[in-house]
């Protein structure tokens, strides 16, 4: 083993994302509860729970929309909650991603597609417009959005396409970490396919991290190497995603995969 | 004659010292939009309120003030400003650009260059250049905080691909001494190249939005561009009509109902300068002999 | 070095919404397989040979005992070493093929080595391949599977759990469903398979497939509580 492929695996053997006792209250009322876990580069980790269950918190505290009252969160060895906003919006829009369940609260809909995939490279300081518009140009293609639809806004778009736009829109800059709410929510069954398939691809062929939250068990079996399932803000069981699902140790899991209408 | 009903400059004391503390702050940072508590101004807003407060605020009895209103003196906006201020203030007015010691303005940078020692007050109808791809104040004063200005960029990128070029004429976005983004006001961006390195002071005032901004003398002041689409200063491809200048900015006048057309220059002081100096354009009156 | 060493593995379900009911489905169960060697796994419906395969997987977990698959014990291991075991190591084929949707079948059958990061001209060739082995008409490779026939899904699962070369290999009833001329090729697939050092742990209905692949076969009817005499 050379010692940079050495160096590699270290590196993959270290947490990317790593959350202890991470606690958030709204009053009186429990946000979400002492959660904790490891996220490791490549993996992907589905939360699921029905709504009010504290999932939707827990992915706002971890990308930084909700300040968590109790708890740590590093990211790649920084401190994510004590680090200066700067850094932190740099990281959202560099190593970071978070894809929205309506596809309008992560565009802008008043600007073209290519305007869209193109803000995140200017944001980081791309000033070539030509190299702007092949790497949006590029993108789309990678999310099945033909060529000739750059300059048209996302208004124009499907629902599929407007949520294969905002995900190139997140990956044009190469994150590492990616947050998802309910992608395919809102989604017909055959698009949400298409999609999962796409996403699939994305995460093996840029070896992605990412945190899904969905209420839908179909999604994360074909998405997750892992799952976290929680009830009333805290998790109340988490492992492997095939073996949560088919061999549930709590009552409420239990519940939650008999309850699925087995078609 | 000073009409003794009001104060020196129509605003209060107290009023003309707290915009001054905004001026004197939005000087030390170049480009920076400080808040103010813009008064009501005896005119409606969108006729020059922030520039007015301004105007009063740096007004001494002994400033020879011009007002030009899209580079002319002799259009009501500016004649009306010049008169409030003859009236509340009693100073000196002038249409001359080389004389004046403050100059207000809508919608243009005089042509001669100014000078140490000028004050230039610009109206300002909306003070923050996000405001179209971005409507939350909130998140764009955090965008000013964190100089996440890639969004400025994006309506750059917008103008390119609908219109093959940047087709943004006005109110240009400029990066003041490497920091902030601005708004430089409506002037065309022909005009944008005057607000760098200049000598006069060049004040900015928003009175509905209640916002004060200000450019220093000698500060850089970029316009925002892509490396493949650089910055050009355009103006219409023709000489002035009536003294022949082709430097100048142009105003497209309507002369007919054949579709008939001429190109003045929009300075008018300018214009008349030149014209007294004996250059003539192509539609110049024959000399009187 | 047994590739896949049982030590008294134990199982219970607790039905926690069904008065939360305690079943143990699983007790004492010890079992070795070398390198190169099959085992098929007997005993009537319900005695557990599922469940068995199912925990080597990784896919239920244990209540007690060990359960150490090439050197990783799996009754501790967490979810990550399971998936790279799962990754590079432990294969499995089951009865059910569950893909999504819309994926092409030579795409489903070479992502196991696209996900080894092997290059995808080469994942692609061997998917095909095995395809054609299996005798999967080349018009529907494009296709996804979920709308083939169950004998096609079967053949299809099977390309895909034989397309990269697993060391350890769990096999649930791999010839169920297929003609003679498709479970000679599966067969010739598993003695391959051995003949490369594979250890298999199978669960065979198939009499003639058992006696001719499995050099051994374990009776977990004497791991099943209360059937165990």
């Amino acid at each position: 083993m050379g010692v940079v492929e050495a160096d590699m695996r270290a590196a993959l053997d270290q947490p990317l994302l790593s959350v202890t006792g991470l606690t958030k209250r709204y009053g009186a009322r429990i946000g979400c509860s002492d959660v904790s876990f490891d996220l490791f580069p490549g993996e992907v980790m589905g939360i699921v729970g029905e709504s009010g269950s504290g999932k939707s918190t827990l992915l706002s505290c971890l990308a930084g929309h909700l300040v968590p009252d109790e708890g740590q969160v590093t990211y790649s060895g920084r401190d994510v909650l004590a680090m200066a906003e700067t850094e932190r919006r740099r990281l959202s829009r560099t190593e970071w991603a978070y894809v929205h369940q309506n596809p309008r609260d992560g565009l802008r809909m008043g600007v073209s597609a290519g305007g869209n995939v193109g803000e995140r490279l200017m944001a980081v300081g791309a000033r070539h417009y030509g190299e702007i518009r092949g790497a949006a140009a590029d993108w789309l293609g990678r999310v099945e959005i033909a060529a000739d639809r750059i300059d048209d806004r996302p208004s124009a778009f499907s629902g599929g396409m407007q949520q294969r736009l905002q995900i190139a829109r997140n990956l044009v800059t190469g994150p590492r970490l990616v947050f998802m709410d309910e992608p395919t929510g809102g989604l017909d069954v055959s698009v949400q396919a298409r999609l999962l398939d796409l996403l699939r691809g994305l995460v093996r062929d840029m070896g992605l991290s990412v945190i899904i939250v969905t209420h839908d068990l179909a999604v994360v079996r074909l998405l997750a190497d892992r799952l976290m399932v929680m009830k009333g803000g805290r998790v109340v069981e988490q492992g492997l995603t095939d073996q949560v699902l088919d061999d549930p140790q709590d009552a409420y899991t239990q519940l939650l995969v008999s309850s699925v209408l087995q078609v | 004659m000073t009409d003794q009903a009001y104060n020196f400059a129509y605003l209060d004391e107290q009023t003309k010292r707290m915009i001054r503390r905004a001026i004197l702050k939005g000087l030390a940072v170049p480009g920076y939009q400080v808040p103010f508590a813009s008064r009501e101004m005896p005119m409606p807003y969108g006729w020059g309120t922030g520039g007015v407060q301004v105007t009063a605020a740096c007004l001494t009895p002994e400033d020879v003030l011009k007002v030009i209103d899209q580079g002319a003196d002799d259009t009501t906006n500016a004649v009306s400003i010049r008169k409030f201020f003859q009236r509340t203030a009693g100073v000196r007015v002038t249409e001359s650009t080389g004389e004046a010691s403050v100059i207000q303005t809508r919608h243009r940078i005089p042509e001669a260059p100014l000078r140490e020692g000028q004050i230039l007050v610009y109206q300002v109808p909306i003070p923050e250049p996000l405001r179209f791809l971005e409507p939350r104040e909130a998140e764009t004063r955090k965008m000013h905080e964190l100089e996440e200005y890639g969004l400025m960029h994006v309506k750059l990128y917008e103008d390119i691909a609908r219109h093959g070029e940047i087709a943004t004429s006005y109110a240009y976005p400029v990066k003041v001494e490497g920091r902030y983004v601005m708004d430089p006001s409506p002037i065309p961006k022909f005009d944008n190249p005057k607000l760098g390195d200049c000598p006069a002071i060049q004040l900015f005032g928003a009175g509905r939005e209640q916002r004060i901004y200000a450019v220093p003398p000698y500060t850089q002041v970029v316009s925002l561009d892509f490396d493949d689409h650089p910055f050009v200063a355009s103006k219409a491809p023709h000489d002035c009509d009536l003294c022949g200048a082709d430097e100048s900015y142009l105003d497209e006048v309507i002369i007919d109902d054949a579709g008939g057309r001429m190109f003045v220059c929009s300075d008018t002081d300018f214009c008349a300068g030149r014209q007294a100096a004996g250059h003539r354009g192509r539609l110049s009156p024959a000399e009187v002999v | 070095m047994p590739m896949i060493e049982i030590t008294n593995l134990s199982k219970t379900f607790t039905l926690h919404n069904q008065g939360g009911v305690v079943i143990p489905v699983m007790a004492g169960a010890s079992l070795r397989i070398a390198a190169g060697e099959c085992v098929g796994l007997t005993g009537q419906s319900g005695s557990g040979k599922s469940t068995l395969m199912r925990m080597v997987y990784g896919n239920y977990l244990t209540a007690g005992g060990s359960l150490v698959v090439a050197g990783v014990d799996v009754a501790r291991a967490s979810p990550r070493e399971i998936i790279a075991l799962r990754r590079s190591t432990l294969g499995y084929v089951s009865q059910f093929l569950r893909v999504v949707p819309r994926v092409a079948t030579v795409d489903v059958v070479a992502e196991p080595l696209l996900q080894l990061g092997r290059p995808v001209g080469q994942a692609r060739a061997r998917a095909e391949e095995l395809l054609s082995r299996l005798n999967i008409p080349q018009r529907l490779w494009s296709l996804s599977p979920t709308t083939f026939s169950g004998g096609e899904q079967q053949r299809v699962n099977i390309a895909r759990g034989f397309a990269h070369a697993f060391p350890v290999l769990l096999l649930d009833e791999p010839t169920a469903s297929l003609d003679a001329v498709n479970r000679e090729v599966v067969l010739t697939l598993i003695e391959e398979a051995k003949a490369r050092g594979a250890a298999i742990l199978g669960i065979f209905h198939d009499e003639g497939a058992r006696a001719r692949v499995c050099d051994r076969l374990v009776d977990v009817t004497g791991f099943t509580p209360g059937l165990a005499a």
